[in-house]
């Protein structure tokens, strides 16, 4: 569809089109949705290192189910929490491919705490792309692990109450401690400078996936417009006044940090 | 340990079983320790880092099955083992490998229930295995050891058939066949070769995207899928039945019974034909696809079936389905890792004999 589009411009430049690590599936995600942002950025890299042939990636259960239609290369659509258990398989028998796990926070922190923390731990390595929105967005916009204090959502209508329903999960600075991480940071694609920096840090983690020391790990704090009920502009000051106080950006721990 | 190739050892029913895997080209094991089947995952994670393959074990079954659907994505030759209480934390994980398509080996290795039950054996997973186990219409082949010889034979044949099929394929051993030792002779190494499948995730390298997944949206397509397995389930069941027979050909009582208690009924037979009682046993070694021809046909010239069982009565239930009224379907059972004696098995033929028949169905 792309190609078609770039023959009509005769005569013109085409000075950007999208990775061909993307298919030309039409995403099913909502308009201002940080999912498609984060599937590009992270298509772009594995084009633009050249590693597409060589890399599997794991889709979770959760919004992003159906990246597997949109990444243009080998993948496996796991079950719900279960997608770094199933990138450890994966790895385990093809220890000289890039392999990565994509999922929610629901996926990741809430169901697949126990793989998530375990993988990391045995310091598989991958690499795990962890999209936090603080909601359950497939399922229609129910309270996650991380949703924010005095957050409303479709289970928590009078906001999320500590005393009732625990604490938003910082699971980034948990894993963080494991000897097992290599690198964990936190990254964010709501401007164009975080989305700038994510890249980089999508270019660290599959260099230093290469060098077999562990477990790669970047929070995407992102948006859910349909979930939390807001335009796609409002999340976007939603992300920078309630979110990013919660969950800070930057690296949390870095290769200089290890001591293996 | 020596590990030469075909040669006669005595050893555990587990042992056995983790050493046929190396043999017949096992890639990755992923396990958790349970009784009573920690041997397998004891012994190859001895044995596979001075052989060949990955060994891991996982933090809990739910992670080991999840593994195992990647690996065995991946193109890998993968197994995983467990008893009772793992394999149902492992159902989940097994629809998804049945739906995916993903050929693999599981091994039950039986202990007695429900809940937390005994460590003793049991048969009390027939159902679980035979019938899904997890969510949605799947099958699993599932293969019916009843030495530890076959404990090590299966292998090869479980993998022959999950491959052959994409399917997963269970072995469903019990606790007293997993721990008792015996003779077992062991084909050679390297002697069950295996190429990485068209299909698997393996990167794309000169070819198409591969991808995995059991997520069908459309109805339409959700219904093609079903009736796709649908017929691969006919398929199998119309090529891989396998039972063995004893001492049928005159018989007018015909056992029934899967795994250990089959070797009891063996016994019991013999008691009976002693006591001039035409007695004699089938025994199915594929559980699914179940042997229900010979059943049929058996049904139609004998006057009972007993069918013996370490459980409430699983199976009983199938061999009624296949004998269709023909003949009465009785049942003998023992449950909570308590095992027949073939004297208790032939004291309930000697009742079931003394009784007359009814010369009608329901007429006293």
């Amino acid at each position: 569809m792309l190609e078609d589009t770039v023959l009509e411009l005769d005569g013109m430049q085409c000075v950007y089109q999208k990775p061909s690590t993307l298919t030309d599936d039409y995403m099913h995600y909502c308009p201002g949705c940080g999912h498609a942002v984060a599937h590009k950025i992270l298509m772009e890299v594995v084009e633009e290192m050249g590693i597409q042939e060589d890399i599997i990636g794991v889709a979770p259960v959760g919004c992003s189910v159906f990246a597997y239609n949109y990444m243009n290369i080998d993948m496996q659509e796991a079950a719900h929490g279960r997608a770094s258990a199933v990138a450890t398989g994966i790895r385990r028998v093809l220890p000289e491919k890039y392999v990565f796990s994509y999922q929610g926070d629901g996926d990741l922190a809430a169901i697949g705490t126990a793989e998530t923390i375990h993988t990391i731990n045995r310091g598989e390595n991958i690499l795990i792309v962890f999209i936090n929105n603080g909601i359950y967005g497939m399922t229609g916009g129910q309270m996650a692990p991380t949703s924010l204090f005095g957050q409303k959502t479709s289970t928590s209508p009078y906001g999320r109450d500590i005393e009732h329903n625990g604490y938003p999960l910082k699971i980034t600075e948990l894993i963080a401690h494991l000897p097992g991480a290599y690198y964990v940071t936190r990254q964010a694609v709501h401007t164009p400078n975080t989305v700038r920096k994510f890249k980089k840090s999508l270019k660290n983690a599959f260099e230093y996936q290469k060098l077999k020391k562990g477990t790669c790990f970047i929070e995407v704090v992102s948006n859910c417009p349909s979930g939390w009920k807001m335009t796609p502009k409002e999340t976007l000051t939603y992300i920078e006044e309630k979110m990013l106080p919660e969950y800070p950006l930057g690296d949390l721990k870095v290769p200089t940090q290890n001591k293996n | 340990m020596e590990t030469k190739n075909t040669e006669i050892r005595l050893m555990k029913g587990n042992e056995a079983l983790a050493e046929a895997a190396i043999r017949a080209g096992l890639d990755a094991y992923f396990g958790y320790p349970i009784t009573p089947q920690s041997e397998v995952l004891e012994y190859l994670t001895e044995q596979i880092p001075k052989r060949r393959g990955v060994v891991l074990q996982a933090e809990s079954e739910v992670a080991s099955i999840n593994m195992i659907y990647g690996a065995a994505g991946a193109g890998a030759r993968v197994m995983t083992s467990s008893s009772s209480p793992g394999m149902s934390l492992m159902q989940e994980g097994i629809s998804y490998i049945a739906a995916a398509e993903l050929p693999c080996l599981l091994v039950n290795v039986v202990r007695g229930g429900p809940g937390l039950g005994t460590i003793q054996p049991s048969q009390g997973d027939y159902f679980q295995a035979t019938k899904g186990g997890g969510h949605g219409d799947y099958r699993l082949i599932v293969l019916a050891p009843s030495s530890v010889q076959e404990m090590c034979d299966f292998v090869f044949d479980g993998f022959k058939l999950a491959e052959k099929y994409r399917n997963p394929t269970m072995i469903l051993s019990d606790g007293a066949l997993g721990q008792m030792m015996e003779k077992v002779e062991f084909p050679e190494e390297g002697s069950l070769p295996h190429q990485v499948p068209a299909w698997a995730t393996t990167g794309k390298k000169g070819r198409e995207r591969n991808f995995i997944t059991s997520l069908h949206m459309e109805p339409e397509q959700m219904e093609e899928i079903n009736l796709h397995l649908q017929r691969k389930y006919k398929t199998i069941e119309e090529n891989e039945v396998r039972y063995e027979t004893f001492e049928v050909e005159d018989a007018e009582i015909v056992l029934v019974a899967f795994g250990l208690p089959a070797r009891i009924c063996q016994k019991t037979v013999e008691l009976a034909r002693e006591k001039g009682i035409k007695a004699g046993l089938v025994r199915p070694i594929t559980l699914f696809p179940f042997p229900k021809k010979i059943l049929s046909d058996l049904s139609k010239k004998i006057d009972h079936f007993l069918v013996v069982e370490l459980n409430a009565g699983q199976m009983v239930e199938d061999v009624m389905l296949a004998a269709n009224g023909n003949c009465p379907v009785h049942f003998k059972g023992r449950m909570g890792g308590m095992i027949m004696q073939p004297e208790d098995v032939l004291e309930e033929i000697e009742k079931i004999v003394e009784q007359p028949i009814p010369l009608v169905a329901g007429q006293e």
